[in-house]
């Protein structure tokens, strides 16, 4: 059967405490050894790939991913979504079921998988919704979506408002051992908000939405979550506020968990003075103690993971006023750059926390095995470039969308090989490897 | 009758801009020439009907998505005086309300041949939008809490013809701060041309983030009055609120209306703008509004010459080869 060699890379695997020059060798689409270059007895290869001077790492996973279809097939479809994962080194991605309809039963759930499977390009994990309809009503039917396949559940789009369902979400989903994803804002804080409240958005008369807005329910949430023994992961957290209360939270024994979007540990709101609908999502850009704030919490791990909210919308959704533009930006072509450039870069954080934040920490959260290069395990591999730069061109991404505000920008460090199960599911032609 | 004359042939090459979006980032020297620009246009048409013709030619469109109807006549007044031909063009009745997107609705006004586009919008940032898709002019008549520069320009015209001189004047604006664009651009305007300014209200508001931008902040009009030379009194914008930000409009005049009992606290040479429409009784009372050191009326004369001075600099023929875009 067919074996591949990944030869003398820095194969970086934080599951095992790996960090060295070293070949991986794949079997069968699983995972044989992490040997010593050189000296593993591999017997006859298929294929190798030369990864000298390139990051080997378990497969990059986004736990936090909008694919659009079922319902909104003209901004992203499972196929071109996931084959943008691929494109950015991601090996899995966990899709959110704010879809049209949601994605709140057994039948949808199968959907998705189903689609996955036939676009045949990484591994779609799917987020179910909390509650039936994703309306904050009642409890969705939890037990038959797991057993659907369901790795987490999720409103996400929208908070989960009634405090009461809120307590009953975390209390049943203990049952299954399934993380609560939270979208944590406060919805009469931010009516008609466009941006964050700040000097900024009192300058430019536009509608803010405060920091409070999104720290009054990571609040709410962390307490239900201690009162319960639920767990509680806040998705996209933005503001300093926030990782100060997770940080307490989790020093106080709380089953809490966090992740933060590039965008947020790379712009403020200052990039909102050119009313660039590109730069509009929720929560949205902050300030710059903001940005440091949640960089330090990526650094200490208080924020666990890196996600991207990936968020595609049609060019004509988003060439609109900006108040009439939806939120959301583009995350998983970027990815890897941003952290690269803005993180690794600088000397704020070393690749064995880049790869436990991007895959060793989404794997275990969700509950999903992968994240790591163990002997026996599925082999997700992800090459990556670490020193090469590479100028952002949203027309070219594999995305049926464009909406990113990084398109133009020159970052450093990208994905040039995409192994999904022991198969190059995405190989980056320039510059070509050798 | 006096007759109508402008000798200059061409617009100075000192304002290269086809737009004008916002006076924040205009420079003072930018700021003074529109506003000298305008006394030169009150002076040629002083006590005179007739028109000039230096825009002969050109055709303004006056996009408005959002009601108006002081701006939008003195606009298109502004624009005939001058012999420009002009359109009115309203959002509702048009492809906008079958759905049409505001861009695609102003490059077709652009196919047809216009010179500038005069918008107003109830989103900040959609006349920057517009100047970003069209390679016409683009002029801001208020695009939603943000800025209205002609007002602002029209409300500092005003008070510079009766001060002279802007530097070290203490000017409140007073009222609704956060909903008002006249407030942002007679703050920008009135910051770079040397004046103090305080902005007044209740805390719901009046943030106290203007701070970080060298304004004082005042929830005390009684305490800030004896120190004004001027009071720009801006209208309590109730449809632009989603939640009210006082009790009752009583409670709210009880605080901060301009009332004879105020007055009397105030310099004797206090002057009095408001940017109609006013809420006679919310902001002002009646018989301050009518009051001699009010300038309601002149802001309204003013207005039309700041216009003809805004438009002949954006529309206006050049020397040389013409520079599309610029900045503001």
């Amino acid at each position: 059967m067919a074996t591949l060699l990944v030869r003398g890379g820095r194969v970086v695997d934080p599951s095992q405490g790996i960090d060295r020059v070293d070949d991986v060798l794949v079997r069968d689409g699983l995972i044989v050894a992490v040997g010593q270059s050189g000296t593993q007895p591999v017997g006859r290869v298929d294929e190798t790939i030369d990864a000298a001077g390139l990051v080997v790492t378990p497969g990059l996973i986004d736990m936090h991913v909008h694919l659009r279809e079922p319902g909104r097939e003209e901004d992203e479809t499972i196929e071109t979504g996931t084959r943008a994962a691929l494109a950015g080194g991601f090996t899995s991605v966990a899709c959110i079921p704010n879809t049209e309809p949601p994605i709140d039963t057994q039948a949808a759930v199968e959907f998705i998988h189903q689609k996955a499977a036939r676009a045949d390009t990484c591994n779609v994990f799917v987020v179910a919704c909390a509650s039936k309809n994703r309306e904050g009503k009642e409890l969705a039917e939890i037990g038959q979506l797991v057993e659907a396949g369901a790795v987490a559940f999720s409103d996400d789009g929208s908070p989960v408002y009634d405090a009461e369902l809120m307590r009953r979400i975390f209390e049943y989903c203990r049952m299954f051992d399934k993380p609560f994803l939270a979208h944590e804002e406060v919805l009469e804080l931010t009516a008609g908000g466009v941006m964050h409240e700040g000097l900024v958005s009192l300058v430019l008369g536009l509608t803010g939405m405060p920091a409070a807005g999104e720290e009054v329910m990571i609040g709410r949430d962390i307490a239900l979550a201690e009162a319960t023994g639920g767990r509680l992961h806040v998705m996209h957290v933005s503001t300093g506020g926030g990782v100060a209360l997770i940080r307490a939270a989790k020093a106080r024994g709380a089953r809490v968990t966090a992740e933060a979007c590039p965008h947020h540990f790379t712009l403020t709101d200052e990039s909102l003075r050119g009313f660039d609908s590109n730069f509009k999502m929720s929560p949205p850009l902050r300030t710059a103690a903001d940005v440091e704030a949640i960089i330090e919490g990526l650094v200490d791990g208080t924020i666990d993971c890196i996600a991207t909210d990936h968020a595609p919308h049609a060019l004509e959704k988003k060439m609109l006023e900006l108040d009439r533009a939806p939120f959301g930006i583009l995350g998983l072509e970027t990815a890897v750059g941003l952290t690269v450039t803005r993180l690794v870069v600088p000397g704020r954080m070393d690749w064995p926390r880049v790869v436990e934040a991007m895959s060793t920490l989404p794997a275990r959260i969700l509950g999903i095995n992968r994240g790591t290069l163990r002997p026996g395990a599925v082999a997700d591999i992800t090459l990556i470039d670490p020193a090469v730069s590479w100028r952002v061109d949203a027309t070219t991404f594999a995305s049926k969308s464009a909406n990113s505000p990084f398109h133009g920008w020159t970052l450093q460090g990208r994905a040039v090989a995409t192994i999904v199960a022991g198969r190059v599911k995405y190989r980056l032609r320039e510059p070509a490897l050798v | 009758m006096a007759t109508a004359t402008f000798d200059q042939e061409v617009v100075p090459a000192v304002w290269p801009y086809r737009h004008l979006l916002d006076l924040e980032r205009l420079t003072p020297a930018e700021i003074r020439l529109l506003l000298d620009t305008a006394a030169l246009f009150k002076e040629a048409t002083a006590g005179c009907r007739q028109k000039l013709s230096v825009l002969a030619g050109t055709t303004i469109v006056t996009l408005f998505f959002e009601n108006s109807t002081r701006t939008r006549t003195s606009f298109s007044l502004a624009a005939r005086r001058l012999g420009a031909d002009v359109i009115d063009f309203s959002a509702s009745g048009s492809s906008l309300s079958k759905g049409e997107s505001f861009i695609d609705t102003a490059r077709n006004l652009e196919a047809m041949g216009v010179s500038a586009v005069v918008v107003r919008h109830r989103t900040p940032g959609t006349p920057h939008l517009l100047a970003q898709h069209l390679s016409v002019g683009v002029i801001n008549a208020g695009d939603g809490p943000h800025e209205h520069p002609t007002q602002g320009l029209l409300d500092i015209f005003s008070i510079r013809e009766r001060l002279g001189d802007l530097n070290g004047a203490t000017v409140g604006l007073v009222g609704d701060i956060a909903h008002s664009r006249t407030a942002r651009s007679n703050l920008w305007g009135l910051i770079k041309l040397g004046a103090k300014v305080i902005v007044c209200g209740p805390p719901t508001l009046v943030s106290e983030r203007w701070r970080e931008l060298g304004v004082e902040v005042s929830h005390d009009l009684d305490a800030i009055i004896p120190r004004c030379d001027v009071l720009n009194l801006l209208r309590i914008q109730f449809e632009r609120q989603n939640t009210r930000p006082f009790p009752s409009v009583r409670e709210y005049a009880h605080l901060y209306a301009m009332t004879r009992e105020r007055l009397k606290r105030a310099k004797k040479d206090l002057l009095i703008l408001a940017p109609g429409p006013i809420n006679r009784g919310v902001e002002v009372t009646a018989e301050v509004a009518d009051c001699p050191q009010s300038l309601i009326l002149d802001q309204v004369t003013n207005g039309l010459a700041v216009r003809m001075g805004v438009l002949w600099l954006t529309c206006g023929p050049r020397d040389g080869a013409d520079t599309a875009g610029g900045l503001s």
